[in-house]
């Protein structure tokens, strides 16, 4: 195994296949965690043991084949779907339910199409800072509408805009509750490869400042190595697990030349795509 | 320019795209290549309307001799040659105490649509007349704590409209008081769904006829102590009773069947109860809430004529229901006149509410 994790100096505990995670830094712990969905030819497995240790201000990116469990792990942390067994905490607390310290950024916009940017930014914004001025909700909406570079599109109907202008509304959204963990469902895969790599670069740019805790799954190797700083990959299910993680160890900020030209980027590369087709 | 906008966009709103057309022939801006679409939309219709006037005209013709040729061969198998002979020249004549009582013809119904205007004008002239004779005296009574002398004369054929239209409105309004409501409750809970869906189920093809009945039975106990005329009150809530299914049965599904999309967002932000129903859930089932108000819009006022009818509420229904007890020599052409009128009227009602629905669908592709 890849795994090491040798800057973070803090109390240690003894995690799976005897890697050391630092305890205190620990920002999402899945543990022993199962999925079972009932069908009429009995129960089907989609998650089996399935450990995974997420430390704050880390960016995770899951690649795994179509089917094999990665948005059903995904939303079971959101809390969007209910866990068979075994265990989901942030920070130390079990989830119970969704909520809006866990992020969602959906594969599809999902953004109330009869409002503006604006007002869909604010329906989470108002949700998560009931306390602050309507002024000061205005102005945190604004301020991650402006960094996703919707700055003339504030009072655009949702309906009007573009795939790519959703998903970036999708991004500021997201971003503007101030989650503890960002939760990224192949946010882009349904974006032209342009304005993928235009959202790759507005994505990491505002992580890079805010350092929320993210994972994101994606089928793209590229989109995986140049957003993490850890990939994780699944085996195929039905009892999907972890099946291995590489450790991406690219220095931030990062450029898409400097990671592309970068010696070990195709090392990187060749052994997610050999795990990808074995 | 911008007027061809706007008066493209109402057009194109309202569904009389033709308009545009219309207007373009006028100032002449219209292409070569618009010429066929010219033709299929204004020439085409026209053509049928007059083809449809053509066809009437023959068959009401052929309807009109049909019934004379019987008329005189039953003088003549009666009375005898001299009679027939009379007969033949007294519906020759056009005398009304001998016409055949049959479908009007266009011509007919058309006057007798001028007719009735000029009724109405007589009436709303006597009808001004009487206030202002009643005024002082009305005064008067007011000062000393009476009621008003009201006009008690014979309702015209407009005042029958509106009288109608009111019926229909409060009748809707009732349905969209009820089924909104009661739809969203529905459409958010399994367990109301499961508890009102037999009565959904039962009561929707109930007939207009059957809940005028059942109306008529609780209003008139309600009212027992009332001296006034409950028959409007009767014939409104008989129809938004009979109507308001298509309501009650839309928004329910519009309300369950929300973008799960939509939801999980929702259920991210931890939106409560209240916001979730008005911020989500609302909104984006209003397109088939709308879809609902409009069917129930187009059943209220066809079933409105059923029950006036019945209710002798005063309107449209009881107009006709009155011209044909009537018998007058006019009396078919008026009820063709009413034919129209109430067709006309149901046909700019869907318009108005395909106008609204499609103002407040946020997807403009879905209006239909």
């Amino acid at each position: 195994m890849n795994t090491k994790l040798t800057t973070i100096k803090s109390p240690v505990l003894e995690g799976e296949n005897g890697i050391i995670y630092p305890s205190a830094n620990v920002m999402l712990d899945l543990n022993q965690l199962k999925k079972v969905y009932p069908t009429p030819k009995g129960d089907y497995v989609v998650l089996e043991d399935l450990n995974l240790k997420i430390m704050k201000e880390e960016f995770v990116t899951i690649i795994g084949h179509s089917g094999c469990g990665k948005t059903t792990m995904l939303s079971m942390i959101a809390g969007l779907n209910e866990i068979t067994g075994g265990s989901i905490s942030v920070l130390g607390n079990r989830i119970k339910g969704p909520g809006p310290d866990r992020g969602v950024i959906f594969q599809s916009p999902s953004l109330m199409p009869w409002m503006t940017a604006l007002q869909n930014v604010l329906l989470g914004v108002n949700q998560v800072f009931p306390d602050a001025t309507k002024a000061q909700r205005n102005d945190i909406a604004k301020y991650y509408l402006q960094k996703v570079g919707l700055e003339d599109a504030f009072h655009k109907k949702a309906a009007d805009l573009s795939q790519g202008m959703q998903q970036r509304v999708g991004i500021a959204r997201a971003f503007a509750i101030k989650p503890k963990v960002l939760l990224l469902d192949e946010p882009f895969g349904m974006l032209d490869s342009l304005t993928r790599g235009e959202l790759q670069d507005i994505l990491i740019e505002i992580w890079n400042k805010e350092k929320i805790t993210a994972v994101m799954i994606t089928h793209d190797v590229d989109e995986a190595i140049f957003l993490a700083d850890r990939v994780v990959m699944m085996t195929s299910g039905p009892k999907a697990k972890i099946g291995d993680v590489l450790d991406i160890e690219f220095e931030r900020p990062r450029t898409r030349k400097s990671v592309l030209e970068h010696k070990d980027y195709y090392t990187y590369r060749k052994h997610l795509i050999d795990f990808l087709e074995h | 320019m911008k007027q061809s906008i706007t008066l493209e966009r109402v057009g194109k709103f309202m569904g009389l795209g033709f308009l545009t057309t219309l207007k373009d022939l006028f100032t002449g801006n219209l292409e070569r290549e618009d010429f066929i679409s010219f033709l299929r939309k204004v020439i085409v219709p026209l053509a049928s309307i007059l083809l449809f006037i053509g066809l009437w005209h023959l068959g009401a013709k052929a309807l009109f001799q049909r019934e004379a040729n019987f008329k005189i061969e039953k003088a003549l198998t009666d009375q005898g040659q001299a009679a027939a002979d009379d007969m033949k020249a007294c519906i020759a004549s056009g005398d009304v105490s001998c016409q055949p009582n049959t479908l009007p013809a266009p011509s007919q119904v058309w006057d007798s649509y001028k007719s009735l205007l000029k009724d109405h004008r007589a009436i709303s002239d006597d009808k001004e007349a009487f206030i202002q004779k009643t005024a002082t005296i009305n005064a008067k009574r007011e000062a000393n704590g009476q009621e008003h002398i009201t006009y008690t004369g014979r309702p015209s054929f407009i005042d029958q409209i509106i009288m109608s239209l009111k019926t229909v409105f409060a009748g809707f309004l009732l349905a969209l008081i009820i089924a909104v409501p009661l739809g969203v409750l529905i459409g958010l809970s399994p367990t109301l769904r499961s508890a009102f869906n037999w009565f959904i189920q039962i009561f929707k093809p109930v007939s207009p006829v059957v809940w005028y009945l059942l109306v008529f039975m609780i209003v008139k106990t309600l009212l027992i102590y009332s001296n006034d005329d409950s028959s409007f009150i009767i014939s409104f809530i008989s129809v938004g009773l009979c109507s308001m299914w298509a309501t009650l049965v839309n928004t329910a599904m519009g309300v369950s069947s929300v973008d799960k999309d939509y939801i999980n967002v929702a259920k991210v932000l931890k939106l409560g109860p209240i916001q979730k129903v008005f911020k989500v859930i609302l909104p984006s089932s209003l397109p088939l809430i709308f879809t609902g108000l409009k069917i129930t819009l187009s059943v209220a006022w066809m079933v409105l004529i059923a029950i006036e009818l019945l209710a002798q509420s005063p309107g449209l229904g009881s107009f006709v229901w009155e011209e044909f007890q009537n018998g007058a020599n006019d009396s078919n052409s008026k009820i063709i006149v009413a034919m129209f009128v109430i067709g006309i009227i149901g046909f700019l009602l869907d318009r108005i509410m395909l106008t609204i629905q499609n103002a407040v669908s946020f997807n403009k592709n879905e209006g239909i």
